[in-house]
C-alpha cells in the first residue's frame, strides 16, 4: 500500500507552537482523507523550528467508485423540470435516466457511477484548503502574499509512493509556491536542497543534513548529553520538562555545551538565579548531589557543531550569564538593605486600582480581613495580619522589578532573613497561589488566611465598582481569583459560609446587597465549573445550587457527591421515577388549581387507601429522619434515609388514583405527592436532574 | 570587511559597526537616511517607518535612529542601560523573500560567522500600542544575546500593511560590546583608535547619561510636560483637520511630527512617576488615536499611493 509524506518547510516557528501544530496537521489530513473515502495505516507527524511533517502509511491507491441515484421530477412533468434535473444531475438527455414506479406514479431516477478518483487527486485538491485555513494560533501575511502562515512559508514537498516504485509528486501551488520533492537541512551545517523519495529516506536524509526530525528525539539527545556532561562534572541536571520542550523547540542539530559563572554569584537565592539563566537565557542549571545547592554551572543547548569545538557559542552565553547574574545580584544586593516593613511604605504611593485606592490601601484592607478570617481557618489572628501587610512588599523589590514571576519568593527568602516566623514568610509565597488549575493550594493556615483575604477583597473591589469579567474579558484575573477560594476551601476542607463573610466586606456601599448576590453567582458558576472538569454533573450542580441560599462550598460538593452516588444506586434511580411522575401529576394539575394550591397538609382523615396511608407515613417519617441527617451534614444518611421511600411511591402509583372523582380526595392526594416533592427538596432540586 | 587593525573594522570601532551596516544595507538597494530630528523611542517612530510601511509603494530604507526610553536610564551607573541609544533599522517593502539570509549575511559583515556563533531566531511578537503597531517575527540570538528584532509588520497606525514590510532593528551597543568584547558599554571603543586617540562611548554619552537621569526621574517640569502633551495633541489634531483636502491630504507630515512629540512627552512623564496605571493606558490611547489619524491621511498623499 502506498503511503504520503508531507512537509511544509517556513521560516522559524515559534517553539510553544510546533507540538500542536504537528497534532493540527495530522488531524486535519487523515480526516479529509478518510472524508474521501481513504482510510490509512498509521499516520506521525513532527516538528522542527523549521518544518512540519507528516507521514501517512497504507493508503489505497485510489478511491472506491460511487453509485450515486437521483429522484427526478414525474413523467410528464413540465419542460424546465425535466432541463432542471438533467442538469443538477449531469446528463446529456432523458434517455439516460431511468424510469421508476412509485405509488404516486412513474418518476425518473438518474444513476451516475463515480469513479474513485486518485489519492493524488484528492490530496492534492485538499492540501491548498487545509495550508490556507491552518489553525495557528497566531498567524501573519508576508511581502505581497495573501496566505497566511506562522512566519513565511519558504517550501512545500508533497510526495505519495510505494515501497517499489518511484514515488510521485503531488502537485499542488499556493500562492506561487508549488509542492515538490526537495527539502532543505540545518540553516547553517548543511542548507542545501535535498531530494526525498519516502519517509524512511526523508528522515535518514535530514539526519545527514543535522537535522533530528523528532521532536522526541531531540529532547532524548539533550536530556541524555545534559545528564552526561553534568555528571562527568560531579554534578546533577536540575530538570526542567518545560524549558527541555522549549529547546527542543529551537534547534534542530542539539547540542549541549557547559558553561560556568563566577561562584560568588552563588550567594543570590537559587530561584534567582534559576530564573535568570531559565528566562532570559534558556539555559539549565546544575547542582551539587552532596548538598543539593546549585552549582556555577549552567548547561546551554546550542543548534551548532561549532568550528572550534563551541568554545566561542560558550564563551558569548558566560558573558550574557555574567551579565544577568551582575544584575540579579545588584538587584539582590540592594533589596536586602533596606527592610520590607520599611520597603512596604512604598506601596502606599502606587495606584492598585484608581477607584480602588493604591496599593497600601488595598494591604491594609487584606490584613484586616486576613485577621477575621483567621480563626475560621486555624490560624493565629495577629499571625495573619502580619503576614499580610508583608506579603505584598516585595513587588517593590528590585529583583521583582525585574522578575515579576518571582513575586512572593523574593518576600519569603527576604522575610526569613529578617527572621519572621516561618508562617509568615511563607505566606508571602503562597498567599498567591493557586496561579492555574495545575498549581498548588496553600496548606497553612496563616498561608490560607491571607490567601483567601487577598482574592476575596479583589472580588469584593472590583465587583464594588463594576469591573466584572465579561466574556473572553477577565483584566483581572477575577474568574482565576474566585476559582482559587473555590480550592483553597474545598482542597483543605474549610467551613467558610461565602454570604456571612463577604457581607461586612462589602461594607454599606451603594447596592451592596445585590452586589453580593451577584458575586456569591459568580462562585455558583465557578464552582459548577470546577465540578463538572473533576466529573461531577452539571445537573446535579445545578440541582443542589436550585435550592438556593447554598454558600457553604464544603457543603454544597459534599451533597453533589452524595447525591450522584445515590442516584447510581438502583433506589435512587426508581426513586427518581416516582418523583417525577408525582412532580409531572402536579405540574398538570397546578395549571388548573395554581400553583402552590397543593403545598399544605395532608388530612389524614380523607386517606382512604392502604398504599396512601403507608406512603404518608413513610414521608413524615423520611422527612424527619432526612431533616436530622441534613443537620449533621451527613448527606449519605439523608440520601439512605429518602431512598425508604421508593418502595411506598412505587405501591402508592401501582395502587391510587391520585384524580379521584371525590373533589377531597384527590386534593388531599395532591397534597400528599407535593409533600414528596417536599421532602426531595430537603436534598435537592430533583426537577433539575436529567437523564 | 576591513581588517581587524582598522580603526573601522566593526570589531573594533562603535562607528566602524554603523559604517560596515550602512554600507551593507546600501548595497542592498536602501536609501540611508539620517536620523529623524526629533525625540523618539524607537527607530520605528522616524516616518521613513512609521507612514512609509503603509500605502502600496515599494521601499528600502536604513538609518541609525538615537532612541530615547527617559525611564530606562541609571545615571551612568548600569553599565548595560541607557536612557539614550542607538538603533540600526532598516524596513524592506515588502519584504523580498530571502529577508533572513539578508539579516544573517549582514552578520557575516560585521564578523559574526554562524559557523562559529549560535544564531538563533527566537519567537517574539512585536507590538507597540502607542502606533498601533504590530508584527510577528523575532528576537535573534548570537550566543544567547539578543542583537537584533526581526518583524514582518501585519498592521501599522490600525491599518493593515499591503505589502507587508520587513523590519530590523539592531540594538547596536549591544551589538558592540559584544564584537568588542567588552562588558560594560561606557568603555566601548567610538573611533577605533588607541592611546590618547582612543575615544570611548563612556566620553560621548556618560555625562549625557547622569545629566538626562536627574532630568527625567527628578527635575523635569510635570506641569509643562503635561500641558506640552495637550499641545501637541491639539497640534496635531488641527493640522489633521487643516490639511484635509477630499480625497488628498496636504500635512500628513507635520501631524505626525506632534504625534511624535506626545508620545516622548508622555515617555517623560511616566519616567517622572505622575502617571498612574490606569492613566497610563488612556495616555497610550490617545497617542494611538493620534498615530491612527496621521496613517490615515498618509494614505490620501503621493507617499501613501494616492493616484
Amino acid at each position: 500500500m502506498p503511503d504520503l509524506l508531507i512537509e511544509l518547510f517556513s521560516e522559524e516557528i515559534p517553539a510553544r507552537m510546533q507540538a500542536k501544530a504537528a497534532d493540527d496537521l495530522q488531524r486535519l489530513v487523515t480526516n479529509a482523507l478518510v472524508d474521501a473515502g481513504l482510510p490509512y495505516e498509521g499516520a506521525k507527524a513532527f516538528a522542527t523550528p523549521r518544518r512540519l511533517a507528516l507521514t501517512v502509511h497504507g493508503l489505497p491507491a485510489r478511491q472506491p467508485d460511487r453509485r450515486e441515484e437521483r429522484k427526478g421530477p414525474r413523467v410528464g412533468a413540465p419542460e424546465q423540470a425535466l432541463a432542471g434535473f438533467l442538469k443538477a444531475a449531469g446528463l446529456s438527455s432523458m434517455e439516460e435516466a431511468r424510469i421508476q414506479q412509485d405509488p404516486k406514479g412513474d418518476f425518473y431516477i438518474a444513476v451516475t457511477e463515480k469513479p474513485g478518483r486518485t489519492t493524488q487527486e484528492v490530496v492534492a485538491d485538499m492540501m491548498p484548503g487545509i495550508i490556507r485555513a491552518f489553525p495557528w494560533p497566531k498567524s501573519m501575511r508576508s511581502g505581497t502574499s495573501e496566505l497566511r502562515w506562522v512566519r513565511p512559508l519558504q517550501s512545500i514537498l508533497c510526495l505519495f509512493g510505494s515501497l517499489h516504485e518511484d514515488p510521485e509528486i503531488v502537485r499542488f501551488e499556493i500562492d506561487g509556491i508549488a509542492s515538490g520533492d526537495t527539502t532543505y537541512g540545518h540553516r547553517f551545517l548543511a542548507p542545501g536542497a535535498i531530494q526525498v523519495r519516502r519517509f524512511e529516506d526523508y528522515v535518514a536524509k535530514l539526519d545527514i543534513s543535522k537535522v533530528v526530525l523528532d521532536p522526541e528525539r531531540r529532547k532524548d539527545m539533550i536530556l541524555t548529553d545534559a545528564k552526561a556532561l553534568a555528571f562527568a562534572a560531579g554534578l546533577e541536571l536540575v530538570e526542567d520538562a518545560a524549558l527541555l520542550d522549549e529547546v527542543a523547540g529551537l534547534v534542530e542539530w542539539p547540542v549541549v555545551l557547559m558553561g560556568s559563572f563566577d561562584e560568588d554569584f552563588l550567594k543570590v537565592p537559587d530561584e534567582v538565579i534559576r530564573t535568570t539563566i531559565r528566562v532570559n537565557q534558556k539555559c539549565f542549571v546544575l547542582r551539587d548531589p552532596k548538598t543539593g545547592e546549585l552549582a556555577n554551572r549552567f548547561l546551554l543547548v546550542s543548534n551548532i557543531e561549532a568550528k572550534d569545538g563551541g568554545a566561542a557559542i560558550v564563551a558569548g552565553n558566560q558573558r550574557v550569564v555574567r551579565a544577568r547574574l551582575s544584575d540579579a545580584r545588584f538587584f539582590w544586593a540592594t533589596d536586602r538593605k533596606v527592610k520590607l516593613e520599611e520597603r512596604a511604605k512604598k506601596l502606599d504611593s502606587i495606584t492598585f486600582h484608581e477607584k480602588l485606592g493604591t496599593q497600601g490601601q488595598r494591604v491594609e484592607r487584606i490584613a484586616r480581613l486576613a485577621r477575621e478570617l483567621a480563626p475560621l481557618v486555624g490560624a493565629d489572628p495577629a499571625e495573619a495580619e502580619t503576614a499580610a501587610k508583608l506579603a505584598k512588599a516585595d513587588l517593590v523589590t528590585e529583583t521583582v522589578g525585574e522578575f515579576p514571576e518571582l513575586q512572593g519568593l523574593v518576600g519569603r527568602y527576604l522575610l526569613s532573613l529578617e527572621r519572621y516566623p516561618m508562617a509568615v514568610a511563607k505566606a508571602s509565597e503562597d498567599h498567591y497561589k493557586p496561579q492555574g488549575p495545575g498549581d498548588r493550594v496553600p496548606r497553612e493556615p496563616v498561608s490560607i488566611a491571607v490567601a483567601l483575604a487577598d482574592k476575596i477583597d479583589t472580588l469584593v473591589g472590583f465587583w464594588t465598582i463594576d469591573e466584572k469579567p465579561t466574556g473572553s474579558k477577565d483584566p483581572y484575573a477575577l474568574r482565576r481569583a474566585a476559582l482559587g477560594v473555590i480550592r483553597i476551601v474545598l482542597e483543605n476542607n474549610l467551613r467558610v459560609p461565602l454570604a456571612r463573610q463577604l457581607t461586612p466586606v462589602f461594607g454599606g456601599a451603594d447596592g451592596a446587597a445585590d452586589k453580593l448576590a451577584d458575586l456569591i453567582a459568580f462562585f455558583a458558576d465557578r464552582l459548577k465549573v470546577q465540578l463538572r472538569e473533576q466529573g461531577a454533573r452539571h445537573d446535579l450542580v445545578d440541582a443542589v445550587f436550585g435550592l438556593g441560599n447554598q454558600d457553604d462550598l464544603v457543603l454544597i460538593a459534599r451533597r453533589i457527591d452524595a447525591l450522584g452516588k445515590f442516584l447510581d444506586t438502583d433506589d435512587g434511580r426508581n426513586l427518581l421515577a416516582g418523583y417525577r411522575r408525582a412532580a409531572n401529576i402536579l405540574k398538570a394539575e397546578e395549571k388548573k388549581d395554581g400553583e402552590g394550591t397543593f403545598d399544605k397538609s395532608v388530612n389524614p382523615n380523607f386517606l382512604t387507601e392502604e398504599a396512601e396511608k403507608g406512603l404518608h407515613a413513610a414521608i413524615e417519617k423520611v422527612s424527619a429522619d432526612v431533616a436530622v441527617a441534613v443537620e449533621k451534614e451527613d448527606f449519605t444518611a439523608a440520601m439512605k434515609a429518602l431512598s425508604r421511600l421508593r418502595v411506598p411511591v412505587d405501591d402508592f402509583f401501582d395502587t391510587v388514583t391520585v384524580n379521584a372523582d371525590d373533589v377531597k380526595l384527590r386534593l388531599n392526594r395532591l397534597r400528599l405527592l407535593a409533600s414528596l416533592r417536599a421532602a426531595t427538596r430537603r436534598i435537592a432540586d430533583f426537577s433539575r436532574i436529567e437523564g | 570587511m576591513p581588517a581587524p587593525a582598522d580603526p573601522l573594522s566593526p570589531t573594533r570601532s562603535f562607528q566602524g559597526l554603523i559604517l560596515t551596516l550602512q554600507r551593507f544595507w546600501a548595497e542592498q538597494g536602501c536609501v540611508l537616511l539620517q536620523p529623524y530630528d526629533m525625540e523618539v523611542g524607537a527607530g520605528t517612530f522616524h516616518p521613513g517607518t512609521t507612514l512609509r510601511a503603509l500605502g502600496p509603494k515599494p521601499w528600502k530604507a536604513a538609518y541609525v535612529q538615537p532612541s530615547r526610553r527617559p525611564k530606562d536610564g541609571r545615571y551612568g551607573e548600569n553599565p548595560n542601560r541607557f536612557q539614550h541609544y542607538y538603533q540600526f533599522q532598516v524596513i524592506l517593502k515588502p519584504n523580498p523573500s530571502n529577508l533572513q539570509e539578508l539579516y544573517l549575511a549582514s552578520l557575516k559583515a560585521i564578523g559574526i560567522d554562524p559557523l562559529l556563533h549560535d544564531i538563533r531566531f527566537v519567537e517574539d511578537d512585536w507590538e507597540s500600542p502607542t502606533l498601533g503597531a504590530w508584527g510577528l517575527g523575532w528576537e535573534c540570538w548570537c550566543d544567547g544575546m539578543e542583537v537584533s528584532q526581526f518583524t514582518y509588520f501585519q498592521q501599522v497606525a490600525g491599518i493593515e500593511c499591503s505589502p507587508v514590510s520587513g523590519e530590523l532593528t539592531y540594538g547596536l551597543e549591544r551589538l558592540a560590546m559584544y564584537l568588542q568584547g567588552t562588558d560594560n558599554g561606557f568603555d566601548l571603543n567610538f573611533n577605533g583608535r588607541d592611546g590618547d586617540e582612543k575615544v570611548t562611548y563612556g566620553d560621548v554619552f556618560k555625562q549625557a547619561e547622569e545629566e538626562y537621569s536627574r532630568h527625567n526621574f527628578e527635575h523635569a517640569d510635570t506641569a509643562m510636560l503635561l500641558q506640552h502633551f495637550r499641545d501637541a495633541e491639539a497640534e496635531c489634531t488641527s493640522l489633521l483637520e487643516k490639511g484635509e483636502a477630499g480625497e488628498r491630504h496636504l500635512m500628513v507630515m507635520p501631524a505626525y511630527d506632534q504625534c511624535i512629540k506626545a508620545s516622548h512627552v508622555f515617555n517623560l512623564l511616566d519616567a517622572r512617576g505622575v502617571i498612574s496605571v490606569t492613566e497610563r493606558q488612556s495616555y497610550i490611547l490617545r497617542v494611538r488615536e493620534l498615530a491612527k489619524a496621521c496613517g490615515a491621511a498618509w494614505l490620501k498623499t503621493a507617499g501613501g499611493g494616492a493616484a
